[in-house]
């Protein structure tokens, strides 16, 4: 058996490390107004967007989390990654173009069009707060376990000293390279990660001659536990009708959370127009779902080669079963490759998420709402937006210590389920309902959220059973752990309530402009010229 | 330039303008080559997909088994909610370069090409 060896890992990341702080200075050079920091000049292709858009969606949770969940509950775990892969058309046929059309730099640009700006854009901010905050903690909450497994540091000082150390690389890359230097980062992280899983896809495939079957067969005779069970659903949801109830609510949650991701969406202002938006999607689509279908391959593989009970003993059980794979198939140095695209998947989705956060604090509360759109545009947003980005760079530092060892993959199904009960009803109602009002928008952000963080602390994830955040105490009164399948409609329907039993009047004029616009392209924001 | 007026200096449509196009019989036509694509399209992959969690949720006996080798229903399903993804973006992209972006672009055009 080969041994991992820290050193190497160390050395591989320092280098990706070195290449992509290179590459962020040098896109640095032409980010001079407010457009270049938060939307990158709007100058990138579809294609290179969509290679980004990738970067940022196959987070260390979808690719250590799903291979691992595929390896230990097999079929279980690939149902994950259909629905992360379905939602995407949401994003392409209803959001994508559309927002591109109508909005600069955040959600809350789309959302507050054609509503009374300050409390709309203060509702969408904090909505996008909200649900990047979950994303951060999730992933830098896996930075812990992935650092005990790969470099050997096993104590929580030294994880903390790693989680900052990764906390401030990435406060670094936000600061520098800004949009531009951030979908550069994602885009090397993207190739790396996808060639490295493609790698390992065709090496694990070639072990069972090219021969699915014989790779599945391998994988049940590798768990005498799970045996033939494995390869048909309901080992990990099946148990109970509350367990089945509970995995309907988070595939809802998935297929309709993607198109209201924030730092999905802001992803969108990145290109020149709509179709180079539509462009974007479609490549990503393609990126991922050839991804997912190597996790498919990846989590039997891990199954068949190194087996449940070998993972399930390593640090970091579930998550630690690709880069064991890696071990397994080309030893330490494909181990040490593995590693890093995990680390720089981390730093990538976590700088991605932190631009988007601190551009909706920046644009949203302070341009528009403390400054009444008198600051928009100027330098004092970019000053503002760097600012911001710090103080959530420090913030998802100290939330990555405490929260080090929770559920990765509870943490991001917890974001899905906001974005898809805060954000997308309301972005589709903006969009597609011409009587859509202020009251409205502000009922299905607040309502969508207070109703989602509310169902998810009385959930069973967070307290009453052994695998609780707080074991010790009771206050589950919610039977289920993924609360979509409640929250979802309920936003839903107040977003529809608090329209029609307001007395505010929707704006019939900018109600014509925003659908002009976002139809045609009409006064959309141009890429600017360097 | 306030954050009420989003629209970009130079040629600025007022607010009539978007009134009218919206009004227009070309825009009703971009409107409803649109909706009448995406509005059904998106009922049916939910739908499909829907379909599938609910098997995949309660009818694990159907979804295990075999077909060929270790190859079970239920992989074929997966398999397949990844062929219609696919298919069906290929379709809306088709869609939309044929049947939406030559409108789109008159419609622009117009729009944009007034009051220079």
């Amino acid at each position: 058996m080969n041994e991992s060896s820290p050193i190497l890992n160390i050395s591989i990341f320092g280098v990706f490390v070195l290449i992509t702080l290179f590459v962020v200075i040098r896109a640095s050079r032409n980010t001079k107004t407010a457009a270049d920091y938060l939307a990158a000049g709007r100058a990138f292709t579809g294609p290179q967007n969509g290679i980004a858009i990738a970067g940022d969606y196959l987070s260390a949770a979808s690719f250590l989390g799903i291979a691992g969940a595929i390896a230990l509950n097999g079929y279980d775990g690939f149902l994950y990654s259909i629905g992360f892969l379905v939602a995407w058309l949401v994003a392409l046929l209803l959001v994508a173009e559309l927002l591109r059309n109508t909005g600069k730099y955040t959600m809350g640009d789309v959302l507050s069009f054609r509503m009374r700006q300050r409390p709309v854009r203060a509702a969408a901010a904090t909505s996008t707060m909200a649900v990047s905050f979950f994303y951060l903690l999730a992933q830098m909450a896996g930075a812990g376990g992935l650092v005990a497994l790969l470099l050997g540091i096993t104590g929580t000082g030294g994880q903390a000293l790693v989680i900052a150390v990764v906390g401030a690389l990435m406060i670094a890359y936000v600061l520098i390279g800004g949009m531009k230097g951030t979908t550069w980062v994602q885009i090397i992280k993207a190739v790396l990660l996808i060639a490295g899983a493609a790698i390992m896809t065709f090496w694990v495939l070639g072990k069972y001659g090219f021969n699915l079957s014989s790779l599945l067969g391998a994988a049940v005779d590798a768990a005498p536990k799970a045996g033939e069970k494995l390869l048909g659903p309901g080992l990990q949801y099946g148990k109970t009708g509350t367990s089945k109830l509970d995995f309907l609510s988070l595939a809802l949650a998935l297929v309709l959370g993607t198109a209201g991701l924030p730092h999905i969406l802001m992803r969108f202002y990145t290109v020149p127009t709509a179709k180079e938006a539509r462009r974007s999607v479609v490549w990503a689509i393609w990126l991922i779902g050839i991804f997912y279908l190597f996790t498919l391959v990846l989590g039997y593989g891990a199954g068949a080669l190194v087996g449940p009970d070998a993972i399930n003993a390593a640090p970091g059980k579930a998550n630690s079963a690709a880069p064991l794979l890696a071990l397994e198939l080309g030893g330490p140095i494909l181990l040490g490759l593995i590693a890093a695209v995990a680390f720089a998947t981390i730093l990538a989705v976590v700088a991605g998420l932190t631009i988007t956060a601190s551009a909706s604090f920046a644009h949203d509360i302070y341009a528009n709402i403390i400054k009444k759109g008198q600051e928009e545009d100027k330098d004092s947003e970019v000053k503002v937006a760097r600012i911001t980005a710090i103080v959530i760079g420090l913030v998802s530092i100290g939330g990555g210590i405490i929260a080090n060892g929770q559920n990765i993959a509870f943490l991001v199904a917890l974001a899905f389920a906001v974005a898809a009960s805060a954000n997308l009803p309301t972005i589709l109602y903006s969009l597609f309902w011409k009587r859509f009002n202020t009251a409205g928008a502000l009922w299905s952000i607040y309502g969508g959220l207070i109703v989602t963080i509310t169902l998810i602390i009385l959930s069973p994830a967070v307290s009453g059973s052994p695998t609780s955040m707080f074991k010790n105490a009771d206050f589950a009164l919610f039977p289920l752990s993924n609360p979509g399948i409640v929250s979802i409609p309920v936003a839903f329907l107040l977003g529809y309530l608090g329209t029609i039993l307001s007395k505010d009047k929707a704006d019939a004029v900018k109600q014509a402009e925003m659908e002009v616009r976002s139809l045609t392209g009409a006064g959309a924001e141009k890429a600017t010229v360097h | 330039m306030s954050s009420v007026d989003h629209t970009p200096s130079g040629s600025a449509p007022d607010a009539q303008k978007w009134v009218d196009v919206q009004a227009s019989d070309d825009f009703a036509e971009l409107k409803r080559r649109l909706t009448k694509f995406v509005f059904p399209v998106s009922g049916l992959f939910l739908a499909w997909y829907l379909l599938y969690v609910l098997l995949a949720d309660y009818a694990h006996d159907f979804m295990s088994t075999k077909v060929v080798g270790n190859i079970n229903v239920g992989l074929i399903f997966g398999l397949l909610q990844f062929v219609s993804t696919f298919v069906i973006t290929t379709l809306y992209v088709r869609h939309a370069n044929k049947n939406l972006d030559p409108l789109a672009e008159k419609l622009r055009g117009e729009i944009e090409g007034d009051g220079k």
